[in-house]
């Protein structure tokens, strides 16, 4: 897929010239010195093991993560609040707050290089330029005290020495791209001048500024109305098709990724319990959480009936349920789930599940 | 700033969202908002904005800031304001401990010298005093407080506990006694043992501003988008934690002036050929008693309205800044 889509990149559209521009500076400005393999996967996140060392004890916060993202893919990661989702994605940006999370394991390889093992200072050119992240909170995400445009420019200026009269004019045409109105006439307003929305465009158009391989949506629309939400979500998607970046959207809203994703994992306690492509996984699950999470959607067809929910909470990391983690919330857990602990099976057609009974699950 | 003084830029020019997009020239090197075009003045409202504006139009502010401005005045420009010099005048003593009169409208003191040359030139010490204090101060309190509550861990551990054991020195006490220690009295050796004394409290109000700030998403944010730390610190943290010392510094002002007048006063300050409010009034509360009170209430008086305009901008810029006041 990497291959093909790889020319497209470059002979799609007139527009995009001052893009390809700024690929090269950034391929110029410091990537070579890191080793990036431009042919080798985008993302591969191996055994990824995050642990938090609290005083009740350490938590596996991120336990043996496995997936990977291509160009022009869209990865949704799925779970409760809780389950690990932005501690991977905080990971994968080398930003955990440490202590107390540590990196227990496992590896991060971006373009054939495991970020894990590079030294802060590179790893730090790596974020905006590489990879990218957006926040979930968008309304606090922009420092108060500068202009939107000044914030945007900075990453210009301080990344690829832009004079200031420069910066300000990529501002514009970032603000321009995430669809903000008059963008040329709002580059100087401060933040809080923006409504919630705008000002999740304006951390996207940051985010993109450097025009990364990788961005890392982190519940982008969960701070925001619905309307709002399918705005951002569907500028999300064209702006990762029309860059053909890789693209980690983390939610857990089933709903929110059906439309975007092109492949799913669903996380549980800190593991990925099941990982399959997006229609599969809605047509069929094939872990009893991943069925419990569909099924507790709201569906206008079941419109007046109890609405079903997984009953209780997940566990607590410190304390988790000997075998698997989700035996005291799963419908069909047996005796073999609270002492065994489930490997990820393949399930064939390229879907894991990390339940003993997946076959009953599918069947089901 | 001083743009802020115009807010009746015509807005409509906005609605045209196809206004030639705005040559960017290049903007001189302020931090706060580019000044693109004049009609975008009203717009443009930062915390600083929004708390400056908020300053100019409360009374109390202005008036104190005009009290604070004369005072400054007296300081740096003494000739302006009295005709006999900057070293008290010619002092006569047969003209000594006058009441006010045309001549000398505060009346004279016990050496026979102008009461009014000596109010306005005391203000000079104290002012140098009350200025350089309170700025070493912030920036020894600020340093202090953004290294421990930035980089935390053991650091801050240490910071924190070098930062109590000064602060449990007894300020007024510890003043004293290392002044006598020094021998000599100066507005310099003054000057040090205040910011020795004083800095800790800045210190504590910074740390914990500045651990607020740092856990707040854009300061995240920023690091996910590759800023090092130095521009963390410099571009989020400090002008989003300073507010709090701003309006500590104020109040330190007024504090400084009458710490000066204090120490002056119990004799390990100023010492006499210099010309301060401390020395002024020590010499004239013996002789208030006799029936000469305004030996006492003339310098009094000068100190008094300076404190309390230091106090009362302080207490303003707290409103200001602080939005939870509001």
């Amino acid at each position: 897929m990497s291959t093909t889509e790889q020319p497209s990149r470059h002979a799609d559209g007139a527009d995009r010239v001052s893009m390809d521009g700024r690929r090269a500076r950034a391929t110029q400005a410091g990537s070579d010195s890191i080793g990036f393999d431009e042919s080798a996967p985008l993302l591969e996140v191996e055994d990824l093991q995050v642990e938090f060392r609290t005083l009740e004890g350490v938590a596996n916060a991120v336990n043996g993560a496995t997936f990977s993202v291509a160009e022009g893919e869209t990865l949704g990661i799925l779970g409760e609040s809780g389950c690990g989702k932005s501690v991977t994605a905080q990971a994968i940006m080398g930003i955990l707050d440490s202590p107390p999370a540590f990196i227990g394991g496992g590896k991060v390889v971006l373009r054939g290089v495991d970020l894990l093992t590079l030294p802060e200072e590179t790893r730090r050119k790596v974020r905006a330029n590489h990879v990218a992240i957006v926040f979930q909170d968008a309304l606090s995400s922009l420092n108060p005290v500068f202009t939107v445009g000044y914030q945007l420019g900075e990453l210009f200026r301080r990344h690829r020495g832009y004079t200031k009269a420069d910066a300000r004019k990529e501002a514009i045409s970032l603000l321009d791209l995430v669809g903000i109105p008059a963008a040329a006439d709002r580059v100087s307003d401060f933040p809080h001048q923006f409504s919630g929305g705008m000002r999740q465009r304006v951390m996207i158009a940051m985010s993109l500024a450097l025009d990364p391989d990788l961005l890392i949506a982190d519940e982008p629309t969960t701070a925001l109305d619905v309307t709002v939400q399918a705005q951002i979500m569907k500028l999300l998607s064209d702006l990762k098709a029309e860059r053909n970046m890789g693209l980690i959207l983390i939610t857990h809203d089933m709903g929110v990724v059906a439309d975007v994703a092109d492949k799913i994992c669903v996380m549980y306690a800190g593991r990925i319990v099941e990982r399959a492509d997006v229609h599969r996984i809605y047509a069929n699950p094939a872990h009893p959480y991943t069925k419990a999470l569909l099924e507790s959607i709201p569906r206008v067809d079941l419109k007046g009936r109890q609405l079903a929910s997984i009953e209780g909470l997940p566990p607590t990391l410190t304390k988790l349920p000997p075998g698997c983690s989700f035996n005291p919330r799963c419908f069909m857990a047996r005796d073999r789930c609270t002492h065994e602990e489930p490997p990820l099976y393949d399930v064939g057609g390229g879907r894991h599940s990390a339940c003993h009974y997946y076959e009953e699950v599918l069947a089901r | 700033m001083s743009d802020l003084s115009t807010p009746h830029g015509p807005r409509a020019s906005r609605a045209q969202t196809d206004v030639q997009s705005p040559e960017p020239k290049p903007e001189p090197g302020g931090v706060d908002l580019p000044p693109s075009e004049q009609e975008k003045k009203e717009r443009s409202a930062s915390l600083w904005a929004d708390a400056w504006r908020e300053l100019y139009r409360s009374p109390v502010f202005v008036l104190a800031a005009a009290v604070v401005l004369v005072v400054i005045s007296w300081a740096v420009f003494p000739t302006l304001w009295t005709s006999t010099g900057t070293d008290g005048g010619p002092c006569i003593l047969a003209e000594s401990r006058q009441g006010p009169s045309s001549k000398h409208i505060f009346g004279t003191t016990f050496q026979g010298c102008d009461l009014y040359s000596h109010v306005i030139n005391g203000a000079r010490p104290s002012i140098i005093i009350a200025v350089l204090v309170t700025l070493a101060t912030c920036i020894v309190g600020v340093a202090f407080g953004i290294v421990a509550g930035f980089y935390g861990g053991w650091l801050d551990t240490v910071l924190s506990r070098i930062t109590d054991v000064f602060l449990g020195l007894p300020f007024l006490l510890g003043a004293v006694v290392v002044l006598s220690l020094l021998g000599s009295q100066n507005i310099w050796t003054v000057s040090a043992v205040l910011i020795l004394l004083s800095w800790p409290p800045i210190a504590r109000i910074m740390r914990g501003s500045v651990i607020a700030v740092k856990a707040l998403d854009y300061v995240e944010a920023a690091r996910a988008l590759g800023a090092s730390n130095m521009s963390i610190i410099f571009r989020h943290i400090l002008p989003n934690s300073i507010a709090p010392v701003i309006v500590v510094g104020t109040l330190y002002l007024g504090g400084f002036v009458s710490a000066e007048a204090t120490l002056t006063f119990l004799g390990v300050g100023l010492q006499i050929p210099e010309i301060s409010w401390g020395i002024t009034i020590a010499q004239g509360q013996d002789y208030a008693i006799a029936g000469y009170p305004h030996l006492l209430i003339f310098p009094c008086a000068a100190l008094i309205i300076t404190v309390l305009a230091f106090i009362v901008m302080g207490d303003a810029m707290r409103d200001a800044l602080d939005p939870r006041g509001r």
